[in-house]
């Protein structure tokens, strides 16, 4: 069980978040706007899977927000915490 | 008592005899006894027998790290096998050695030894190939395996666990353990200390080091004393620390006191940060014929006699490549045990650690490389490290030590690097932590004073790391002993026809280390697996050093170089009754409606409908076969009136001044366009163009929703939608609340519905006009606030009469009170699934399979193209462009009418077809047509419907024409009526 | 085949000589600057490859490079369940074809791999699963692959230690699937014995051998590869390294539809027999044998994020016991002995890629995450593509090209079984 940092709520359990996935950019017009291939290569090819995961997780049994934190995945060592959405 | 029960001494209380059994035998010990040193006081030399080879074993070690005498207890305690270390002797506890049959002194399968030149490691893979290894394997797996499986098992109540948060944890209470506690105690920190022992001290226990002028032990009792009477410490003994998880969540297993019921107690600790302070493990040296009873670790010898007062032998002999033997020594003579000689692979040992003693022989530049006797050692042979001839000493104990290994488990659990300690000749820590500190012996501190210093200096750095300041400690004087050491992992050249064990547990030697270097396999990993040395249930605490040991001088490599295997957790075997108490989906409850009572009293058949939802299948009555049921209840619904419990669809109130527009993004139909207090279907995808979940959604005001998902999919949708609109699109401005539980419904279908609802009472225009199909109505019902619905599941006329939770069961009662007449039937999931598939309405769980999409379901009207974009529908377009066959939906009617139970057979064109062109998603017994009528995706279906098409029902074709995939009122005026 | 046959007789012979006889399994060589085929990652498939290569396509010049050790990353870590329950037209001859291959591999490499039929009962506690597997049945039954239901009586009778979930408690047991062609064996041996045979044909193995980078030239194509001793030249290069090969296959400029994740096995400690068949429990996310030598060898559910950690999270852990217990109740007597995790990759459809890349003479086979059972089949197939450049019937459509068109062939999430 990890313990994840909720930047408004504080060090939280794993099991009040939902894994949300790997982060990846705001999917905003792409769909209307890329070429097939751009839109495969947003749909299914990661950005980064390597020592370090960006991932969203969703703080359903607290206060609702999604997150997105970069985890080591060596060390499970959690880096600058954010809320996933901009405004 | 007989045996080699010294007169006096040891911490056992000899007021208190307990008698037990082993191997059949009676014994009897003392309380404070382990069921190893009761053995041992009772004479007991030959305990067990070996894995492989069946030879006599005796006891070699007082701790946790035992590599021979494993045990399984029987009677009520029964738990796999145990260390016979570990046990702590209670009266009437009944034992067996894992190995031997009939019993360990005398074991039938002993013979197998004179098998052994064909059993080098690996041999299996070598052999039993012919005729096949399945005709061997019974036997092997027989042969194989320790203690019998368990029958029967445990009261819950005996496997606890618990969780328990602090500041600190030390695990291990010797003397660096204790006195960093001592520091963060004071400091006031909240402090939890285990040890695996009985008691706290380590190595303090049986040692005659002194500190602050007081004998070892009486200062680890003070500091203890003093420990538990703060108020924010815990101790905790009899407990091992097993493994470290993420974000230094540690495992702890705690053993109770003896006679307890309460066998095992797993905690969760999670420690803001932990002190590693769990010692080393002293380990042995290799030789041939290195397993004899009687042969032991020196530590070993000397606690069974300080702790105990267990004299392991009459005559000692000890072996050795450091200077921690010749203080044993000394403190064995001190309580007037004999040592007859110290074999010393070193050319000089300081003059220091020589007088400690004084009084035996000592061999420098000697070693031992062979020894004698049957059942139990006898003597062993030496000679010059540089050859030369050998001689003879008679002895009935070997003290073996070939160094210290840091208990560096939980440590390299935590990926923290280690090295390997040319000065120390083992694998240290290298470096600090952020939430792990190791210190005293297991971080290779081997003076006292170090020890003591490094746990002080830990605990201040920790309290500083809080904020705390603390007043300066002097760390008390402590008798300081010399320590050095020269490698060695093994005699030169063990003869060829012997055995020179390096894991005693799996019966792996020397040998066959050498055998896998020469068979390519070098790596330390592949040594270990290839002989499977280090992999028993001692995990290689002794021998796993030697083993690298071994490989480096074999390869003329340095040991630094040959690397480690990584340590995987638990440290000790845990027993898995005290895990797995949270989660898993069979610990929670289902969830039910308000009225499930009622249909329980309806003699409802109930089944898991999803998300964890009970639902009835269907209501038998008297003596009614479920085909009878059904078929009675889809009738009524057909011709009469029905009433089903649709309360678990998922549901959710969005609101907000783009919430429109956000259904437009997620649906793949239109919503904006609805007016309000209309509804319409919606075909839901994700952005991969599959199917995620479909649903009505009624519009009640210019920004407001109501949504419905399928049962199974709620939780789905709404991180679905969660996600599009906290990471995606933040600008929108939409809310979701799950308003599931909060109405639930009763849902009356059938021709007969309007009327019914006006018996019931209602002061809603039930009109067509005024309440078309697909419009939603707020008013009462019987008296309760409800929004009723005009959906159909079941393509007749219906209402979904929606109330808040708490008044359903009261509406229900009316209902089915007031509706007498009509004969109002309750109908169950298996009947509503017979009127979708006559009616060939989709349904999740059997049409969408993860490749369909709504053109293939013929539903290609769904799909808006006036929306410039909406989730899915990019990837849709794309993988329309596929050459590849679209399956798509279609009705089948087998030739044999009688032919129901087709479902999830494929279809074909000929019985000989290498591939399926589609399969059958659901089929059941028609009401309407008193056949079988089924629906099943089919390559390029909508262009042979009029065709036929084979079932193949496992080797069994049947033939089907293929139709439009609707059997019952295709033009739906029933349900608009 | 230039190797010692393996025998009782050997045996015997070797006993005399404390079987110093023995020659290394494979040799260890100084890399060369180049070579035809260079094939990364000395996993199953990696070693199955190079060894098809040289056996069936008269392979020559072709070395495997392996960052570690061979055989230590996951087929090493996995829990060797051989079988071939799949659902779709695609994927079941695939692996029916790779489960009888096994079968007759531990003659044809000359090592016993304790291949072993033990059947796979799926124990089943839900009607949709019920009816995914039913599906499952029926389409197998096409490609030869067998599946049977048996009554809950019947599942008992077989399992006798299955002891939870009776009649009225929170998940009864409705009915069980037979799967008599799953088989378990040794992992280790798997990863030797074609080593082994590999090396005897003229394959190099190179331990300690991190690709670092790939090497593409100007025109696109790929060129070699990057070690610690420098670059390695080759006109053909394989990736085979499973939870790795989304980021190797970046160092050339390719992105591929991999998602790495974590999944990881314990075991008890050794017990005298207690179950003779692959138990799997869909429904409750844990599946287990007992391997020859008495451990119970068992798995659950996937970790959902990213780990390279090759150990397994607590609640991870706790829920598959959980489900054990729920199911077995006397283990709870039982001891934990041993845990560690893998990483996996997986393909959006969970079906397997075997294919060339669009990098010209870089190919490769990934997808794996539930990949054991595949290795004789995917070794031959990628062999033969690699040699012929033409696909394997077997694996034909199991092409990078069907992401382009979002053609699935859909096999992700429909077991526990990996
Ligand atoms: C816990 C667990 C249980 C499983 N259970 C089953 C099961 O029951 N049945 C089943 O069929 N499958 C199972 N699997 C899946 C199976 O183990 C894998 O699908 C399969 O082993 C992957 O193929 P491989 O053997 O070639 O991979 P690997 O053995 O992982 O081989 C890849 C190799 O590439 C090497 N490598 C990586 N990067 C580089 C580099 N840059 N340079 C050089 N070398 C590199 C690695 O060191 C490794 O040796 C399980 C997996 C796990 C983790
Ligand atoms: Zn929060």
């Amino acid at each position: 069980m990890l313990i994840i940092e909720c930047p408004f709520c504080g060090s939280r359990d794993e099991r009040e978040f939902d894994y949300g996935g790997l982060a990846k950019p705001p999917r905003g017009r792409i769909a209307e706007v890329a070429s097939d291939r751009e839109w495969l290569d947003y749909l299914l090819i990661a950005e980064e899977q390597g020592e370090i995961a960006e991932e969203y997780w969703w703080h359903v049994r607290g206060c609702g927000e999604w997150i997105k934190i970069r985890r080591n995945t060596l060390t499970h060592d959690i880096e600058s915490p954010e809320g996933a959405s901009r405004s | 008592m007989s045996g080699s029960r010294l007169p006096t001494g040891g911490k056992i209380d000899r007021d208190r005899t307990l008698a037990f059994q082993y191997n059949g035998q009676t014994h009897s010990g003392f309380a404070g006894d382990t069921l190893a040193s009761a053995l041992l006081g009772s004479g007991l030399r030959l305990a067990t027998r070996s894995y492989k080879y069946h030879r006599p074993r005796g006891i070699v070690s007082s701790g946790i790290e035992e590599p021979s005498c494993h045990v399984h207890l029987t009677g009520d305690n029964a738990s796999g096998s145990e260390p016979a270390t570990r046990v702590e002797l209670t009266d009437g506890l009944t034992a067996r050695s894992v190995r031997g049959w009939p019993s360990a002194s005398l074991d039938l399968a002993a013979c197998l030894q004179l098998a052994a030149p064909l059993m080098p490691a690996a041999f299996y893979y070598k052999t039993f190939q012919w005729p096949n290894w399945q005709l061997f394997e019974p036997t092997i797996r027989k042969l194989a395996g320790l203690a019998p499986a368990p029958v029967e098992a445990r009261q819950l109540d005996d496997l606890k666990a618990r969780n328990w948060h602090c500041d600190v944890l030390i695990v291990g209470a010797g003397p660096a353990g204790l006195a960093a506690a001592q520091v963060v105690a004071e400091a006031g920190l909240d402090v939890l200390v285990v040890d695996q022992e009985t008691e706290f001290g380590g190595s303090l226990l049986s040692s005659s080091q002194r500190i602050g002028g007081v004998a070892g032990h009486v200062w680890a009792k003070g500091v203890t004393d003093m420990l538990a009477a703060a108020r924010n410490v815990r101790l905790l003994h009899r407990t091992v620390a097993w493994a470290c998880r993420e974000h230094n969540l540690i495992m702890l297993a705690e053993h109770p006191v003896p006679g307890c019921r309460v066998q095992q107690r797993v905690w969760r600790v999670r420690a803001r940060t932990t002190i590693l302070a769990a010692g080393s493990h002293e380990r042995p040296i290799v030789f041939a014929n290195n397993d004899r009873p009687g042969i032991m670790l020196a530590s070993a010898v000397r606690d069974y006699a300080v702790r105990y007062a267990v004299a392991a032998g009459r005559q000692i002999v000890f072996f050795t490549n450091n200077d921690s033997v010749y203080h044993c020594a000394r403190e064995l003579q001190e309580i007037g045990m004999k040592v007859a000689g110290i074999v010393d692979v070193r050319w000089a040992v300081s003059h220091d650690v020589l007088t400690q003693a004084r009084g035996t022989t000592v061999h420098l530049a000697h070693e031992v490389f062979d020894t004698r006797g049957r059942r139990g050692l006898a003597g062993v042979r030496i000679r010059p490290v540089t050859g030369g001839r050998s001689t003879r000493i008679s002895c009935d104990v070997l003290g073996l030590s070939g160094g210290w290994n840091p208990a560096i488990q939980l440590w390299s659990q935590c990926r923290l690097p280690v090295r390997y300690s040319d000065s120390l000749a083992t694998l240290v820590p290298d470096g600090k932590a952020a939430d792990m500190l190791a210190v005293g012996g297991c971080n290779g501190a081997m003076q006292l004073q170090e020890a003591i210093q490094e746990g002080i200096s830990a605990g201040a750095e920790i309290a500083r790391r809080f904020g705390l300041s603390l007043k300066q400690m002097d760390p008390p004087v402590c008798d300081s002993r010399r320590f050095t050491i020269q490698p060695y992992w093994h005699s030169r050249n063990p003869s060829k026809a012997d055995k020179a064990f390096v894991d005693l547990l799996h019966d792996v030697t020397l040998r066959d280390i050498h055998l896998a270097i020469s068979e390519g396999f070098s790596e330390i990993e592949h040594v270990k697996r290839y002989t499977t040395a280090g992999m028993a249930l001692d995990q290689g605490r002794t021998g796993n050093l030697n083993v690298a040991g071994a490989v480096a001088t074999r390869l003329g490599k340095d040991i630094a170089k040959v690397g480690t295997t990584t340590f995987r957790p638990p440290t000790v075997p845990v027993h898995f009754a005290g895990l797995g108490q949270f989660g898993g989906l069979g610990q929670l409850p289902y969830r039910t409606t308000p009225v499930a009572p009622w249909h329980i009293s309806q003699n409802a058949v109930m089944y898991e409908a999803g998300a964890r939802w009970r639902r009835p299948g269907y209501y038998p009555r008297n003596g009614e076969s479920m085909h009878e049921c059904v078929c009675r209840e889809a009738n009524a619904v057909r011709n009469g009136l029905g009433i089903y419990d649709g309360g678990p669809l998922g549901t959710f109130d969005l609101n907000g001044r783009d919430t429109a527009g956000f259904l437009d993004l997620v649906y793949t139909n239109v919503f904006s366009t609805l007016e309000d207090y209309r509804g319409r279907y919606g075909l839901m995808l994700g952005d991969d163009g599959l199917i995620l979940d479909d649903g009505v959604s009624f519009r009640l005001g210019r920004d407001r929703f109501l949504m419905s998902t399928s049962t199974a999919n709620a939780q789905t949708v709404q991180r679905h939608l969660e996600r599009l609109l906290a990471v995606d699109y933040p600008s929108l401005d939409v809310k979701i609340v799950e308003v599931t539980s909060m109405w639930m419904n009763a849902t009356i279908c059938g021709p007969f519905a309007r009327e019914a609802l006006e018996e019931i009472g209602t002061d809603i225009d039930l009109s067509n006009n005024a309440f078309p199909f697909m419009a939603i109505r707020f008013g009462r019902v019987a008296g309760i606030e409800a929004r009723v619905a005009r959906v159909s599941f079941t393509g007749e006329l219906s209402y979904e009469i929606n109330v808040r939770s708490r008044h359903l069961a009261k509406l229900w009662n009316h209902v089915i009170e007031s509706c007498r007449r009509f004969d109002i039937t309750p109908v169950g999931s298996e009947t509503n699934h017979v009127l979708r598939v006559e009616k060939g309405f989709m349904s999740l769980g059997h049409e969408v399979d993860g490749t369909v999409d709504a053109h293939d379901l013929g539903m290609g009207w769904i799909m808006s193209s006036k929306k410039q974009d909406y989730i899915g529908k990019r990837a849709v377009m794309i993988r329309r462009q596929s050459p590849r066959p679209r399956r798509q939906l279609v009705g089948l009617l087998t030739k044999d009418p009688e032919a129901v139970d087709i479902e999830g057979a494929p279809l074909v064109d000929s019985p000989v077809d290498e591939r399926s062109r589609g399969f059958v998603t659901a089929s059941v017994w028609s009401v309407v047509h008193n056949r079988s009528v089924a629906l099943g995706l089919l390559e390029d279906g909508r262009r042979r419907i009029g065709g036929s098409v084979l079932v193949r029902e496992c080797s069994n074709p049947i033939e089907a024409s293929v139709t439009q995939p609707c059997f019952y009122d295709p033009d739906g005026s029933r349900l608009r009526s | 085949m230039n190797m010692d046959r393996y025998s009782f007789w050997t045996l015997a012979r070797n006993a005399v000589s404390g079987h110093r006889k023995l020659r290394p399994a494979w040799r260890r060589h100084q890399p060369k600057s180049k070579y035809d085929v260079l094939i990364v990652g000395a996993g199953g498939h990696g070693l199955a490859t190079a060894y098809y290569l040289a056996s069936r396509f008269g392979g020559r010049n072709i070395a495997v490079l392996e960052r570690g050790w061979v055989g230590g990353g996951n087929v090493a870590r996995n829990t060797v369940t051989v079988r071939s329950n799949y659902l779709r037209d695609e994927s079941i001859p695939f692996f029916a074809r790779s489960v009888r291959m096994f079968g007759e591999l531990s003659r044809e490499l000359n090592y016993n791999l304790m291949h072993s039929r033990r059947t796979m009962i799926d124990i089943v506690q839900t009607s949709p699963k019920l009816r995914e597997l039913k599906r499952r049945m029926k389409i197998m039954d096409m490609h030869g692959s067998s599946y049977e239901e048996i009554s809950v009586s019947e599942v008992r009778r077989r399992i006798p230690a299955l002891t939870g979930a009776r009649e009225g408690s929170r998940l009864p047991i409705i009915a069980g699937m037979v799967h008599k062609d799953a088989a378990v064996n040794r992992h280790d041996a798997v990863a030797w014995a074609y080593a082994r045979a590999a090396d005897s044909l003229g394959v190099e193995i190179h331990q300690n051998t991190e690709v670092t980078s790939l090497v593409v030239d100007s025109s696109g194509r790929i060129s070699g590869v990057e070690t610690k001793f420098g670059t390695i030249s080759a006109r053909k290069v394989a990736l085979a390294v499973s939870g790795h090969t989304f980021m190797l296959a970046r160092t050339a400029g390719l992105g591929l539809p991999l998602r790495t994740f974590n999944l990881t096995a314990f075991v008890s400690e050794p017990i005298k027999p207690v179950v003779d068949v692959v138990v799997n429990c869909p429904d409750l996310g844990c599946y287990f044998s007992q391997t020859a030598r008495g451990e119970l060898i068992i798995g659950g559910h996937p970790d959902p994020g990213l780990s390279y950690r090759r150990d397994i999270k607590q609640n991870v852990f706790e829920g598959t016991v959980s489900g054990l217990l729920e199911l077995f109740p006397s283990f709870g007597r039982l001891k934990l002995l041993r845990q560690w995790g893998g990483h996996l990759d997986i393909a959006p459809d969970g079906s397997p890629i075997i294919d060339r890349t669009s990098v010209g003479g870089l190919f490769v086979t990934a997808g794996w995450w539930g990949g054991y059972k595949a290795i004789p089949a995917g070794g031959l197939c990628l062999a033969k593509l690699i040699a012929t450049g033409e696909h394997h019937r077997l694996a034909s459509s199991f092409t990078l090209a069907r992401f382009d068109r979002l053609d699935y062939i859909m096999e992700a999430g429909t077991t526990t079984v990996v």
